[in-house]
């Protein structure tokens, strides 16, 4: 019978390789669908795997599909390894997104450089404060973090719909649910000529190095793995619970909200209540998927940003229909999950023992 | 304004319509919680369970063989979360997570062919008497059968958990899991068994909404009732009786928001919209603040991943 | 197709020779459509794919079609209308209000392709709007719907109040009271364009309280399958929606884009593209009534096809005077009709509809 083994240590060849056989086992399963549903398989996986890397725009799109991915994942992994579940980051995106915006909004039509550094602000500490909440309850009063991030998400949501249809709707767009568009000094700049890559990816690539140097080389990163590992001995050591809750949930709280603001400052270009497009739920997937490792995150979402770009070349080009690409998204989130198991567990054939 | 309008009695008809999809899928979050396992793909499997015995019930007649065919679709498709996070130990957040994305999807797919046909009708209850009976008829003896299952579930999951030798062991795996293990339970299948109970009910919950609430196929037709009935599991304190008041009272908001409008009285929809979640959380924060009875309550192993070593 | 090849297909265009070969007709005209909803909603996407498939029909080898289905409003949208314009499409549609700014910032960068935003405010010289003047079809049944209540209570399930859904509740209000006086507008307010299973529930509140007529201004079909239940009436919306009323459904509006789809490709075709407004109603055919149910009496078909033929003929407006708003201050004097800018805009209520407009 097939047994699991633990291994010593994490196997660093499985670490390279359970991601290719995961994308292998993608392409088949995945072909498979697609010739049910009448598409050349072959095609429809390179459409969606190679493709999006043969064109300029593409790729520059991966950059901006990718950077609030990566950017929430950073900020939720820190959490998530010392077993602090912030599920809520989408609604921390949204209050980012709305505290960002509104502050842009407030100085509209004023000029100056000095504008979008306090956008960036307001919107990373609207995300922290939206964080704080379920910080705060879960210190003071041990509530779950994973279902009150999660209640908030929906109040967050309803909150930017209410506000767009009201106080900040734009009063030239005929009652329409959404904000002016911002001025250009509310607006991030673009840092490819031609794309729409924005200062954003730059901030979303910074993260990952500030992360990866935080877990790796500071006492804080020690300390956050410590309370994931062995809590008991964490507090041995003499770490703060309660600060390490308050600082895993207040940064992932507080990237989240700047990836909103970035979103709405960029791509967007106003507040709209569709700017929510499910970054904060995706990210908890990017940062799994990344085993919690800042570099393995940034890999993770560059693939999840494959997915969609790929994805939505592949309807575009084969008529393949939306539902088809999101089973397939699915499926290869399935496998990437499923292969993780061969890093610290090895498969053993053990013959049944004769009593 | 005339409240006088506001008939309760239709009042309470239609909020326990729109509660029951809820219930049926925050009772089988409920036990699979209950196990120590955290499935956030409601969602999915709702919504696979709707288009699974909205087709059943079209291609066969019967909207009984539909509702069967809702459960084993939803527990199905569960038991793929199930295997990736008992048997290959992934994250049960991301894998549920996962579940949702590839559900809505395969049910798109699936349901393609499925836009704009009727479904065969649903029976209700019509007992000879008791159904005429004035006030008391239409408010207990007139609804479609389904009502009365959610009902019984709701009772019959609350003597399992709580008088139940079977029950006590699926508490003790979500409270210490490697303490059942060690008692000689396996935790594993348990769990398993747990997670496909979960997805049958959030199927039926699904096939609720695609053969008797609605009745109609759509794309994305849940539109979100999976993860309010994740909510109602938390606002129960995981609690079968205060799954069915969760589920009421989410139901009853919705409804009773709808039909002040319909009466005349305006309100800013968005703000209101908030309250069940915000409620939500209170409760959860006035139950968890009393630490002995939330450990009563909350299963202490949630989310937790169990891997038996040696 | 290929889309590196897509891409040379592409430059070459930028060097001009495709202008040519659409001269003579040899190279097919690639259209794209880009749709809010799957087009498996039975309602808004679902019509306008209709439209497509009528592109199709119409110029069979001549076009090539592509659509991309459920684009959210959000930071795609963008990318999507952009891949669209640099993969060789020659006309884009965007089919949803959300897309306005993304189309304008995007055919700014391709001044050589056309699009099309669909009910949207912003033009530029390669970006047309147009729209439908649903609030005519609105103005037949809401005769009909005041003619058919029994109770005269009709009932209203609209979406946002944004100007196009406050403007068909107006028309339609207008035409039920003066086909009965002692008629009555309950409206509820759903938040969403697609929630089957709140649509349904608002369906039910506003039958609980005694209307026996429901109009919509949602996408799903729910309601029009709680009326049938319920043995009401209902109209279907944007799309006829007879199969889930039967019984129920007295007649629809039907946004009919494929005429209007035809004709703009046609014009890419020879070269007589401009960028224009257009915002028509049932007389081009954009707006369509769908055929009248038999549970109408004969004369209230007859009156209705009168007022679908006197807006046809432009000798009946939708909103002629005298009209007061809701809190009683004039809009329009007697004979007075209004002016598309205030329908445009149109954010308050008319004279007799009860309730407060929520913002």
């Amino acid at each position: 019978m097939l047994r699991l083994e633990p291994r010593r240590r994490p196997s660093k060849l499985m670490l390279g390789l359970t991601p290719v056989l995961a994308v292998i086992a993608t392409m088949i399963a995945g072909g498979i669908l697609f010739a049910i549903l009448g598409k050349n398989p072959v095609e429809a996986i390179r459409i969606i795997f190679i493709d999006p890397f043969l064109d300029p725009f593409s790729r520059t799109e991966l950059l901006v599909k990718g950077a609030p991915l990566v950017l929430i994942a950073i900020g939720l992994s820190l959490g998530f390894r010392a077993n602090i579940w912030n599920i809520g980051a989408e609604g921390q995106f949204v209050i980012g997104a709305l505290a960002g915006g509104a502050t842009g909004l407030a100085f509209y039509p004023m000029e100056g450089i000095w504008i979008l550094p306090v956008m960036a602000i307001a919107g990373a500490a609207g995300g922290f404060a939206w964080a704080m909440i379920p910080a705060f309850l879960k210190i003071r009063f041990n509530a779950n973090e994973i279902l009150v991030s999660l209640m908030l998400v929906y109040v967050a949501i309803l909150l930017l719909s209410a506000l767009v249809s009201g106080p900040l709707r734009d009063p030239d767009g005929f009652n329409f649910p959404e904000s002016r568009l911002f001025h250009d000094s509310a607006t991030l700049p673009i840092i490819i000529s031609g794309s729409r890559a924005h200062a954003g990816v730059l901030v979303a690539l910074a993260s990952v190095v500030i992360a990866y140097v935080l877990l790796n080389r500071h006492v804080l990163g020690y300390q956050i793995k410590l309370t994931g590992q062995a809590p008991k001995a964490a507090a041995f050591a003499g770490v703060n619970a309660n600060r390490i809750i308050a600082i895993c949930l207040g940064t992932s709280g507080a990237l989240a909200g700047l990836a909103g603001m970035f979103e709405a400052a960029g791509p967007v270009g106003q507040l709209v209540p569709a700017l929510p497009v499910g970054y904060g739920f995706t990210a908890i997937i990017v940062a799994f998927l990344g085993r919690l490792n800042p570099i393995g995150i940034l890999l993770a979402g560059g693939v999840m940003a494959l997915t969609y770009i790929g994805g939505e070349t592949a309807q575009l080009t084969l008529s393949l229909p939306a539902a088809a690409i999101s089973v397939f998204q699915g499926m290869l989130l399935f496998f990437l999950l499923a292969m993780d198991i061969l890093i610290t567990y090895r498969v053993r054939i053990r013959r049944t023992e004769v009593a | 304004m005339d409240f006088s309008a506001l008939n309760p009695i239709a009042l309470v008809a239609s909020l326990v319509v729109a509660a029951t999809p809820l219930l049926f899928a925050a009772l089988g979050e409920l036990v699979t919680e209950k196990s120590g396992v955290l499935n956030l793909g409601v969602e999915g499997m709702m919504i696979f369970g709707a288009i699974c015995g909205f087709a059943i019930s079209v291609e066969s007649g019967s909207p009984w063989l539909g509702l069967v065919a809702a459960a084993i679709g939803g527990a199905l498709i569960s038991l793929i979360f199930g295997v990736l996070t008992q048997v290959l130990l992934s994250n049960q957040v991301a894998t549920g997570l996962a579940l949702t994305m590839f559900g809505l999807g395969l049910a798109a797919l699936i349901g393609q062919p499925y836009a704009g046909i009727k479904p065969p009708s649903f029976p209700k209850l019509d007992l000879p008497v008791l159904s005429d009976l004035p006030v008391i008829g239409p408010l207990l003896f007139q609804y479609d059968y389904m009502v009365y299952v959610s009902l019984a579930l709701t009772v019959g999951i609350w003597l399992f958990l709580t008088r139940s030798r079977a029950g006590l062991v699926l508490r003790a795996v979500g409270e210490n899991h490697d303490a059942a293990h060690s008692l000689g339970y396996n935790v594993i299948l348990i769990r398993l068994a747990a997670i496909a109970f979960g997805g049958a009910c959030a199927g039926l919950g699904g096939a609720y909404l695609s053969l008797i609430r609605v009745p109609q196929w759509t794309e994305g037709m849940t539109a979100g009732a999976g993860w309010i009935a994740l909510a109602i599991v938390v606002f129960a304190s995981w609690k079968p009786w205060r799954v069915l008041l969760g589920a009421y009272l989410f139901g009853g908001v919705t409804i009773l928001q709808l039909n002040l409008q319909a009466l005349g009285i305006s309100i800013q929809s968005q703000y209101l919209s908030m309250t069940p979640y915000l409620v939500t959380i209170i409760v959860l924060v006035i139950m968890s603040a009393d630490r002995s009875r939330a450990a009563l309550n909350a299963p202490a192993s949630l989310g937790r991943v169990f891997h038996k070593t040696g | 197709m290929n889309f590196v090849k897509t891409l040379a297909v592409a430059a070459t265009a930028a060097v001009g020779l495709t202008g040519a070969a659409f001269a003579d007709g040899h190279e097919k005209t690639k259209v794209g459509f880009i749709y809010v909803g799957p087009v498996g909603d039975f309602g808004w996407s679902y019509e306008h794919d209709q439209g497509r498939k009528a592109v199709v029909e119409a110029f069979g080898d001549k076009v090539e079609t592509t659509y991309v289905e459920s684009v959210p409003e959000g930071p795609d949208a963008e990318r999507v209308i952009r891949q669209m314009a640099q993969s060789g499409h020659d006309l884009i549609f965007t089919t949803s209000f959300g897309y306005m700014n993304p189309t304008i910032k995007v055919a700014k960068q391709f001044p050589d392709v056309k699009f099309e935003h669909a009910t949207g405010y912003q033009r530029a010289d390669n970006v047309s709007t147009y729209s439908g003047r649903f609030y005519e079809g609105r103005t037949v049944i809401g005769h009909i719907a005041g003619k058919m209540t029994e109770t005269n209570k009709i009932g209203y399930i609209a979406s946002f109040p944004i100007p196009e859904v406050v403007r068909g509740i107006n028309a339609a209000y207008l035409a039920a009271k003066k086909a009965n006086p002692d008629v009555e507008f309950k409206i509820v307010w759903v938040s969403t364009w697609f929630d089957p299973g709140k649509e349904a529930d608002a369906a039910n509140a506003l039958i609980e309280q005694g209307v026996d007529v429901i109009m919509q201004h949602t996408d799903s079909p729910a309601a029009m399958t709680i009326a049938e239940e319920k043995g009401i009436y209902a109209f279907g919306q944007a799309s006829d929606m007879k199969e889930f009323g039967p019984n129920a459904r007295l007649s629809s509006i039907i946004d009919n884009w494929g005429p209007y789809y035809v004709s703009r490709v046609q014009a890419v075709m020879d070269g007589t593209w401009e960028s224009t407004d257009t915002w028509d109603g049932i007389a081009p055919g954009l707006t369509e009534i769908g055929e009248f149910s038999d549970k109408i009496p004969a004369d209230v078909q007859a009156e209705a096809t009168a007022i679908k033929d006197a807006i046809v003929a432009g000798e009946l407006h939708s909103f002629t005077g005298p009209i007061n708003k809701q809190d009683g201050t004039p809009w329009l004097a007697e004979g007075e009709t209004a002016d598309d800018g205030t329908l445009l805009g149109m954010n308050f209520y008319v004279e007799g509809i009860e309730g407060e407009l929520p913002n």
